[in-house]
């Protein structure tokens, strides 16, 4: 459920360079076509990635999306799944010159567009500004008076819908733009490139994506009726606002409707395996987090137990959930409540691709590839020509990190090798106020720390310290760094606090480009900003090694 | 995340933000001498504990710091405790920090309340070993202010025990219900915890019996602190945007505003929910000569005339259930098995309506009994929540004061709702033309016009007023 709006705006923040080139009043969408039937390659390529030397060897790329450069294959790339990852991969494919087809058998967008991050950002927009109003004392202490807020279900449901429909035609819009055959129906390979889409439309390609993604996994044991036994597919369309609703799983997604569902008033019961609730989060972000997100509001939990068996609400009784333990499977305790949410994660889409064509076998489900997203056969060996991204391979189930994988594959296939450093790859969880992190936790830098033998250092800032966030009457939150004392790397940065996952991106990309403490705490924020949480950040860390030469900004304006 | 006290005190320069520290202890009469020190030497005197009852100081998290605010308590009293976990957050000149404990036993009392400073060192709260010990350290942490032990710098803190709004306490085990297993919803179950309600004692009215935050806030004597958002009608979502426009005039100069204590705001909140009904009224006089002979008769007995009033009404009520009805949804009359008559009693700044159950079954004297026994409980503040929410019909007299009639506001979910006016000499001519001197009293009844109409309500009063002027019926 992560931002989808990083990707469209990436995409057009790559043309941006060439803005200059064209006619000033072209649409962003224009500026594209023009840039690329007219502007030198080289101009196109030098954004985003760093391509050091070796940049030109990208072919005449020009004249959009038209004749494969082998002539034996109808296309130089066929995706299947046109989600968030394989939109990526086809825009970065066009560029590059690719003849490219996209193959979707749903609706073009995928879960991110239609049944995730993007919906879910409706709904948790208004459950912010519901929290806000309905907090007297927040209110108060602005001198603000409202009187007693209210909403209306469909409308909330209606503002995610049509959200979901504009992003939607926006995606298709883009890549039609830009030339990109968009082939509907159901995609399998047939074997070495060749796909099989539709009832029986077969195309060659040079080089196969499988972009197929994934849908919400529901653990055996319980049966979802989509009215009151749920998953997120259902739950962003709205439909009921229960006042008390079970949550199975406290991660990302089960944290994210907790926040709206709480905000609509709803009564919340988390039910967690782990024996602590926010797994995955840093530990101390997730006890802050608890104290703000969960101990406050209308919600308790059950931790260290599974949901063994749930059967939804019918003749006039409620929904029934079993506990067990999670170690002993005794069982513990059976809930009664008026709707579940199953939030326990999702599960790779890839049946029905063929896979058996090629010899390929799922490791529950997830197709296994190599660090550059090259499928592998069930010997063990790299399937030529077939790459797999986003959630099918279960790398890092992330819209941006499907589409981050996609426009890497393409930069392979295109002659330059690419190995994408997943740890510079930030995440967010939209709450109230939000999470944000990027690299290792504290406890997984330890411990390679202590693998390794380096020496692991800490800095922690706190919102209650920033004008901005006072301003704002949010001063609830911490920012915590953990980097390498002696070179001044940066490992990790959790952000838990207002705007976290809009602040996140100066360290991940500080990450990204391997620029270190010493370099960046040197760089200016604007003030009074939220940004200055991460400049404190960088200036409490205390780093061994001097500031490396002076950088090319300050030069530039002596 | 534990910090072991060494650590602490290794890096004693804490950075501005939210970190953890683990608290202090001492053998109780032990002297505070160094404020710094006292995390760390009592951590090690613990060893030759004699009482199982520990103090839990203010810890100094940095050296700057001579003071510390509870930012909140994140144990309740009685609450157990397990070494390591964070039972208090203390804010400080610069940060915010949990304070875990060093060892296991349960939080027995807790001396400086949330949004309360005390100085480095002095005892916030006292965690006893075992159950058995937590009311032994309460009693310590109630003589704990004049049991200056220490001769030391830090006084000992204000012990200004944060006592909960509204003195209801937990309501005893009523009806053992056998072995059914109650429901609580998320919030119901905080609630309760936060005013020291036991759940296992409060009946559900939520959906499938589960009980909800509205029974622990009813069960509590309290007023839910924020009504749900559900969308409000139009026409009271106007009322209440309309109300608010013209409410807020500017404060006069001296003028003091005073908040709602919980018995006030659940009274404000129950006459706006009034405003939903819509209600009439009908008056009656009735002739009560006969009803103040018998009143003088058994006054001796102990009976009052709230008691003789409820059992009139009761009886006249038997005979007509509509007036006893309710509807609670606006669709449907609720018909209510007993006839509970709950009377309006003014108490020290506010208002309560004990309930009188079974008022048309109880005989005169029990009825007064149980009168009495109401109305102590009552002024102490120790009625349980069914002896004030269990009503089905109110009364409420002003007569005493010489108030001739008036009219009352019909309580949500109720039918109806009796005004009863002094008795006064009252020249009347009988159909004869002879006048005569007659002691009339007003009655003026409230109703919800969804269920009861007029003529209902009529032939109610004049049931109501036979009985009372033919009162022998009441002493059977």
């Amino acid at each position: 459920m992560q931002s989808a709006f990083s990707l469209s705006f990436s995409q057009s923040s790559l043309t941006l360079p060439n803005r200059p080139l064209c006619s000033s009043n072209a649409s962003p969408r224009n500026l594209r076509r023009e840039a690329f039937g007219f502007s030198p390659s080289k101009q196109l390529t030098s954004c985003r990635f760093q391509v050091k030397s070796r940049r030109i060897e990208v072919s005449a790329a020009a004249g959009g999306n038209g004749a494969p450069s082998n002539k034996s294959f109808d296309y130089d790339l066929v995706i299947i799944g046109a989600g968030v990852g394989g939109h990526g991969a086809a825009l970065h494919a066009v560029e590059k010159g690719l003849k490219t087809a996209i193959i979707e058998g749903d609706v073009v967008g995928g879960t991110c567009v239609n049944r995730g991050c993007v919906p879910s950002k409706a709904l948790l927009a208004v459950s912010g500004r519901m929290r806000e109003l309905q907090n007297e004392h927040h209110m108060k202490s602005f001198g603000l008076q409202v009187s007693a807020a209210g909403y209306d279900r469909q409308g909330v449901a209606d503002h995610a819908n049509n959200l979901a429909t504009k992003i939607r035609n926006n995606l298709t819009n883009s890549m039609k733009a830009l030339g990109v055959d968009i082939l509907t129906g159901f995609g399998s390979v047939l074997g070495p490139q060749k796909v099989k889409y539709g009832k029986d439309n077969i195309i060659t390609a040079k080089d196969i994506i499988i972009a197929t993604g994934s849908v919400p996994f529901v653990p055996k044991g319980i049966e979802v009726d989509g009215k009151t036994v749920i998953t997120s597919d259902h739950a962003l369309k709205l439909e009921s606002v229960p006042d008390w609703i079970a949550i199975v799983g406290s991660g990302y997604i089960g944290l994210e409707f907790s926040d709206v569902y709480t905000a609509l008033g709803s009564e919340v019961t988390f039910i967690e395996a782990l024996d602590q609730l926010m797994p995955g989060f840093d530990p101390e972000i997730s006890k802050l987090a608890q104290r703000v997100l969960i101990n406050p509001r209308k919600i308790d939990y059950h931790t260290g137990v599974f949901a063994s068996k749930i059967t939804p609400a019918k003749d006039g009784r409620p929904v029934m959930i079993e506990l067990i333990d999670a170690k002993t499977k005794e069982p513990k305790d059976t809930l009664e409540v008026d709707a579940a949410l199953i939030a326990t994660g999702r599960a790779p889409f890839t049946n029905g691709l063929g896979l058996e064509n090629i010899n390929v076998a799922t490791q529950r489900g997830f197709i296994p590839v190599d660090e550059r997203m090259r499928v592998i056969d069930g010997n063990g060996k790299l399937v030529p020509n077939l790459y797999c991204i986003g959630d099918a391979n279960g790398k890092l189930m992330l819209a941006h990190a499907a589409s981050a994988q996609g426009i890497s594959v393409v930069e392979q296939v295109t002659g330059r090798d690419h190995v994408l450093n997943h740890l510079t790859i930030p995440a967010a969880c939209f709450t109230h106020p939000e999470i944000s992190m990027v690299g290792l936790t504290e406890p997984q830098a330890r411990e390679k720390a202590e693998k390794e033998g380096f020496k692991v250092s800490i800095a922690k800032t706190s919102f209650k310290a920033n004008t901005k966030a006072l301003a704002e009457n949010e001063g609830e939150g911490l920012a915590k760094m953990i980097y390498r004392p002696d070179n001044g790397e940066i490992l990790g940065v959790h952000i838990f606090g207002l705007h976290a996952a809009d602040l996140i991106h100066e360290a991940s990309n500080a990450i990204a480009l391997g620029t270190r403490i010493q370099d960046i705490k040197l760089a200016v924020h604007a003030h009074p900003t939220l940004s200055e949480v991460v400049d404190e950040l960088f200036k409490a860390a205390k780093v061994e090694s001097p500031a490396s030469t002076t950088p090319q900004s300050v030069k530039a304006t002596v | 995340m534990a910090v072991s006290s060494s650590s602490f005190l290794s890096t004693p320069f804490l950075s501005n933000s939210k970190s953890t520290i683990s608290f202090a202890y001492s053998v109780s009469p032990a002297p505070i001498p160094s404020l710094r020190r006292v995390v760390f030497r009592s951590h090690r005197r613990a060893m030759t504990v004699r009482s199982k009852i520990r103090e839990i100081f203010m810890p100094a998290l940095s050296s700057t710091m001579t003071e510390g605010k509870i930012v909140s308590w994140l144990k309740t009293e009685g609450e157990k405790l397990a070494k390591g976990q964070s039972v208090v957050v203390v804010e400080s000149d610069k940060a915010d920090m949990d304070v875990e404990t060093f060892y296991d036993g349960y939080l027995a009392a807790i001396v400086v309340g949330e949004g309360e400073t005390a100085p480095v060192g002095a005892a916030i709260g006292l965690l006893a070993e075992t159950e058995a010990e937590i009311e032994e350290a309460k009693n310590k942490a109630a003589s704990k202010s004049s049991a200056a032990v220490a001769p030391s710098p830090p006084p000992p803190p204000a012990t200004s025990s944060p006592a909960p709004a509204i003195a209801q306490p937990a309501p005893v085990a009523a009806v053992s219900d056998g072995p059914r297993k109650t429901v609580a919803t998320p919030y119901a179950k905080k609630l309760a915890k936060q005013h020291k309600v036991d759940i296992g004692s409060i009946a559900g009215t939520g959906p499938f019996g589960r009980i909800t935050a509205s029974d622990v806030e009813a069960a509590a004597g309290i007023a839910p602190s924020v009504a749900p958002p559900p969308p409000p009608p139009p026409a009271s979502a106007a009322a209440t945007a309309k109300a608010t426009a013209t409410s807020s005039p500017p404060l006069l100069p001296d003028s003091s505003v005073v908040p709602f204590t919980a018995m006030q705001s659940a009274v404000s909140k129950n006459m706006i929910e009034s405003l939903s009904v819509p209600t009439f009224r009908v008056g009656y006089p009735v002739n009560t000569d006969a009803l103040d002979t018998l009143y003088e008769k058994v006054k001796p007995k102990g009976v009052t005339m709230t008691a003789l009033l409820a059992k009139a009404a009761g009886m006249a009520l038997a005979q007509h259930p509509v007036v006893n009805a309710s509807c609670k949804d606006g669709k449907s009359f609720t018909y209510n098995s007993n006839i509970n008559i709950a009377v309006a009693v003014a108490i020290n700044g506010g208002l309560i309506t004990p309930v009188l159950q079974d008022a048309d079954k109880l005989d005169l004297y029990l009825l007064s009994q149980k009168w009495k026994e109401l109305v102590g409980k009552a002024r102490s503040k120790q009625l349980q929540p069914h002896e004030y929410n269990s009503g089905t019909f109110t009364l409420s007299n002003l007569g005493m004061f010489g108030v001739d009639r008036f009219d009352a506001i019909l309580p949500p979910g109720q039918g109806a709702i009796m005004a009863v006016g002094a008795s006064k000499p009252t020249v009347v001519a009988d159909k004869d033309g002879f006048f005569s001197v007659k002691n009339k009293m007003m009655v003026n009844v409230t109703a919800d016009h969804r269920i009861v109409y007029g003529a209902d309500l009529a032939a109610f009063l004049q049931t109501f007023a036979k009985i009372v002027e033919n009162p022998d019926s009441l002493t059977l």
